[in-house]
């Protein structure tokens, strides 16, 4: 596969995924807050299509979930019953980008029956909604401050690199400073500081501020190094003498040469701070409970008992790593490509 | 002052509960002349009732993090109290088991006529750990140590009767006086607890005023010397401490044999309930406790494969609750709170929320349904004062609808409530993040309470920003909290109960009552206090019960069951719904 096609379809694939959960109302059966507190940690309910009595259904259909933390009541009645699968079902309201309200969902099995693609957690909620739901802020925010990491990053460590001398040494000592400050009682401040509620987009903008903020100085360190090398390779010197302007050469020549750092940057930090999100909202900083989080999923995987007992709590673990291998991917193809481009 | 009452992981509401004794870094030639190990009088030996086990054998105990100290007199967390109780012994002692006191150091009393005056008998040739007698001396020295007001202990609260504090006199070498300022019910229970320190290590210390800096963790085993079934033998940091059997321990079985049965207890620091739960199951650890029903349900699994037994106690003495910011906010630079305070103080308003509130709920998702749903703060584990006439009325939103009508609230199209003014109730319920449990409970009632309409946010903070904001700055809407009572007798909780007390969270520090019921429940447990009948204290509390129940200061949620477990290697074992549940008749305890 040419690297064209393979970034193709990595990008396909990732907008896809962004759809899938910036829709996710549209296609998550249940509201990601509702409760059903007869069945914590539910197993994912099987789809069968050949029921008891060997009958074939074109349409699939569940058995109602057990609560496993019961013992399981094999002549149960309520098993027995089946509950189809519904398409384009009306269930909770939901709003698509804080703008439309819709109560349609992609699919849906009638009440009390409860479809669970990955099981419930211990509120008995569907942890499919919770998961495509909390993708909504993770990912968002996750690869906005990823973004904004590196552009902080490449500025600083550009003009340290490029300038040299006492900027450098400003710059450089700064971002040391910065990596050496005691970030933990930071932010015990900065939650003190801030009200005693956050509401969502509040959360969204601290969360991008604050991986943002903590994560540039690494990748400027990085950068002022690859810049440092390349302002001595020939051809820079050699457009120099030609009269380039330094803006010149830095968009042209320089700047180019850190892609491949900048790409590598951004995919390692994009799910680094997935998983920061859990610390912040352990300060009270980030996501709190009801809302989703991939952080707040991921972190319930923390505890011995949910751990040992039930693997369908890995469920979300597991879709991420597709999802993070498709984003090195497309890192991968993108640097390959760039540098093919002759320069 | 006492202590910041709120403890990490469990608040722990302290109050008349055990510590053990220790003692401190002797000065050379200090060590008493008279006390020669030939002289003394014989032996007066406590005789058990356990059944007669034989001698050997080391217990090994995961502690959830390194203790702090070794000093009892200084020892606030948990892990340093549970190592300082084998090292120590109290004059009279709670009986962890039918909850009554005891004998102990003491091996009788005598209570004057008015009930201000205790006589105590100490046992006779007793010995401290390093082989000195043991008299009245050490008792009038640790008395006068905790009740010190420069040594900041915090037993010195519980020894202050009346305004007052205790005084102790010394009427031969083995006869003491406690002279109280007024009658005090639980004046038994005081003496649980405090630790007696032996005067011949640890006086020139306290004279030297470096008593805050002795039995540190730095202590050399030979510095140390306690009246416990066990010394201590070696300490290394950061990983474990042990403690060998001690030659003078003053207990005995039936049969004659010398207690306590083990060599030696291992207790080493783990960093976490889980960790703690691994070692358990492993076999690495002899005995767990504190631990959660999530981890319970975890172990049980393996219980019959794995070789221990898990003992569910059923409802110990902590009650979770929610309760409003009540405070005075006038000081406080919080108008939005002081604004929902309207709705706070009404008394439907908490009605309703207590009604919505589906606590069912609450036992099965939280702990698994090893719990009992909570509506006054008397656990039914606290069976001698836990007022059974007090209602409990199920879940009933319509109910909580119609307070809140009746208050003045309505509902807007989508369903949201507005107050009198048509603004939209929204408030937010504090909890600490390190405790997972609570944090349930709050989403919980977030999600019961945004069935009646009323929007309401989680906001976690890390435990000292939550400590903070309850104890200091005000700057909270509501909040979920836990106490665990440190006995089971009123006295532990008057902190909580009367108006002034610091732990009065949701009115902290009242100059003076702010509502006639408050005065009220200050009359009473001051009343109950010296009281020394148990049917009129009975009824005292009991009234205090039925006015929280009826004024809802606190919202009372689920109090856990005490769930511990042991390993079937272990004999003589009785968990106790008290602290410290599992380890309490250590010196009993012995290795099949």
């Amino acid at each position: 596969m040419t690297h064209r096609r393979k970034l193709a379809a990595a990008l396909v694939f990732l907008a896809g995924f962004y759809c899938l959960v910036l829709f996710a109302g549209f296609f998550v059966p249940y509201d990601f807050a509702a409760q059903n507190r007869e069945m914590p940690f539910a197993p994912p309910s099987a789809l069968h299509f050949v029921d008891a009595q060997g009958k074939f259904h074109a349409r699939p259909f569940i058995y109602s979930a057990q609560d496993a933390s019961q013992e399981a009541t094999p002549s149960d009645a309520n098993t027995q019953r089946p509950y189809p699968i519904h398409f384009f079902v009306r269930g909770s309201h939901y709003k698509i980008a804080g703008l439309f309200t819709s109560n349609v969902h992609l699919f849906g099995v009638d009440d009390p029956g409860q479809i669970l693609l990955m099981g419930s957690d211990a509120y008995g909620r569907d942890q499919f909604s919770r998961f495509l739901y909390g993708g909504q802020i993770s990912m968002l925010a996750g690869l906005i401050a990823a973004l904004f990491s590196v552009s902080l990053g490449t500025i600083v460590g550009g003009i340290a690199g490029y300038y040299g001398g006492w900027i450098d040494e400003i710059l450089m000592r700064g971002s040391e400073l910065f990596l050496a400050l005691p970030w933990l009682y930071l932010l015990f401040a900065v939650r003190a500081a801030l009200p005693l509620r956050i509401s969502q987009w509040q959360v969204f903008l601290l969360l991008v501020a604050i991986m943002g903020l903590i994560g540039w100085a690494r990748p400027a360190r990085l950068i002022r190094g690859v810049v440092l090398s390349a302002k001595q390779r020939n051809f820079v010197t050699a457009a120099r003498g030609f009269g380039a302007s330094d803006a010149y050469l830095l968009r042209k020549h320089v700047l180019p040469q850190t892609y491949g750092v900048l790409l590598t940057q951004m995919t390692l930090l994009i799910p680094q701070y997935v998983l920061a999100e859990v610390t912040l909202t352990f300060l009270g900083l980030g996501v709190g409970e009801p809302m989703p989080s991939w952080g707040a999923l991921l972190s319930s995987l923390q505890q011995y008992s949910v751990l040992s007992s039930y693997w369908w709590m890995f469920l979300p673990a597991l879709l991420l790593i597709p999802l993070f291998l498709v984003f090195y991917t497309a890192a991968d193809a993108l640097q390959e490509l760039h540098k093919s481009v002759p320069l | 002052m006492a202590k910041v009452p709120l403890r990490k992981q469990r608040v722990a509401l302290v109050l008349g509960i055990a510590f053990a004794c220790s003692f401190a870094p002797a000065a050379p030639g200090q060590a008493n002349e008279g006390r020669t190990a030939a002289s003394g009088p014989t032996e007066e030996r406590m005789i058990t009732d356990n059944a007669p086990g034989h001698a050997g054998g080391r217990l090994a105990v995961a502690l959830r993090s390194e203790p702090k100290t070794l000093n009892p007199a200084l020892a606030e967390d948990e892990p340093s109290r549970d190592v300082i109780r084998c090292l120590t012994a109290d004059l009279i002692h709670i009986n962890r088991s039918s909850l009554k006191t005891g004998p102990a150091l003491a091996k009788s009393w005598r209570v004057s006529r008015d009930g201000k005056q205790y006589t105590l008998q100490l046992r006779r040739g007793l010995r401290f750990s390093d082989g000195q007698p043991f008299n009245a001396d050490d008792v009038l020295f640790s008395f006068q140590v905790y009740l010190d007001e420069k040594v900041d202990s915090s037993q010195r609260d519980l020894l202050v009767v009346g305004g007052k504090p205790i005084t102790v006199a010394k009427l031969d070498d083995y006869t003491v006086r406690f002279e109280l300022a007024q009658p005090y019910a639980a004046a038994e229970r005081l003496f649980d607890g405090v630790a007696i320190l032996p005067r011949h290590l640890l006086e020139t210390t306290y004279r030297d005023g470096t008593f805050s800096k002795a039995w540190s963790l730095s202590i050399l085993p030979s510095q140390f010397a306690g009246l416990g079934p066990f010394r201590l033998k070696e300490y290394v940091p950061g990983q474990r401490v042990v403690l060998e059997r001690n030659p003078y321990y003053w207990k005995a079985d039936h049969a004659g044999n010398h207690l306590p049965y083990l060599d030696e207890v291992v207790f080493s620091f783990v960093p976490s309930e889980d960790a703690q739960v691994i070692r358990f199951q492993s076999g690495e650890a002899d005995v767990l406790s504190r631990f959660s029903a999530d981890n319970f349900a975890v172990l049980q699994k393996q219980q019959l494969a794995k070789g221990y037994h898990l003992y569910d106690l059923g409802a110990g003495l902590e009650y979770n609750f929610l309760f409003f910011n009540l405070n005075d906010l006038g000081s406080k630079n919080v108008p939005d709170i002081a604004k929902k305070q309207a709705w706070f103080q009404d008394l439907r308003f908490r009605q309703a929320v207590s009604s919505a509130i589906d606590r069912e709920g609450i036992v099965r998702l939280v702990y698994s349904g090893r719990a009992t749903p909570l509506w006054n703060q008397g656990t039914p584990g606290d069976k001698l004062w836990a007022d059974a006439a007090i209602p409990h009325p199920p879940r009933s939103l319509d109910h909580a609808r119609q307070l809140l009508q009746s208050a003045g609230f309505s509902w807007n199209k989508d369903g949201s409530v507005l107050d009198p003014h048509g603004t939209p109730v929204e408030f937010s319920i504090l909890t600490s993040s390190s405790n997972a449990q609570r944090m349930k409970m709050a989403t919980i009632i977030q999600d019961d309470l945004s069935q009646l309409g009323m929007k309401v946010q989680v906001v976690s903070l890390e435990f000292r920003a939550t400590v903070d904001r309850l104890q200091n700055t005000f700057n909270y809407e509501a909040a979920v909290m836990g106490l665990v009572s440190g006995d089971a007798d009123p006295t532990a909780d008057m902190n909580v109960w009367l108006s002034g007390g610091e732990t009065h969270l949701w009115h902290v520090g009242e100059p003076k009552p702010a509502t006639q019921w408050e005065a009220e429940i200050d009359r009473l447990m001051q009343q109950q206090l010296t009281t020394l009948d148990y049917a009129k204290r009975k009824q005292l509390y009991d009234r205090v019960q039925e006015i929280v129940s009826e004024n809802l200061p606190v919202i009372c949620l689920a109090s856990p069951n005490i769930l511990v477990g042991a390993s079937n290697r272990v004999a003589n074992f009785r968990p106790a719904i008290l602290v410290p549940y599992a380890l309490w008749n250590i010196e009993e305890l012995y290795i099949r």
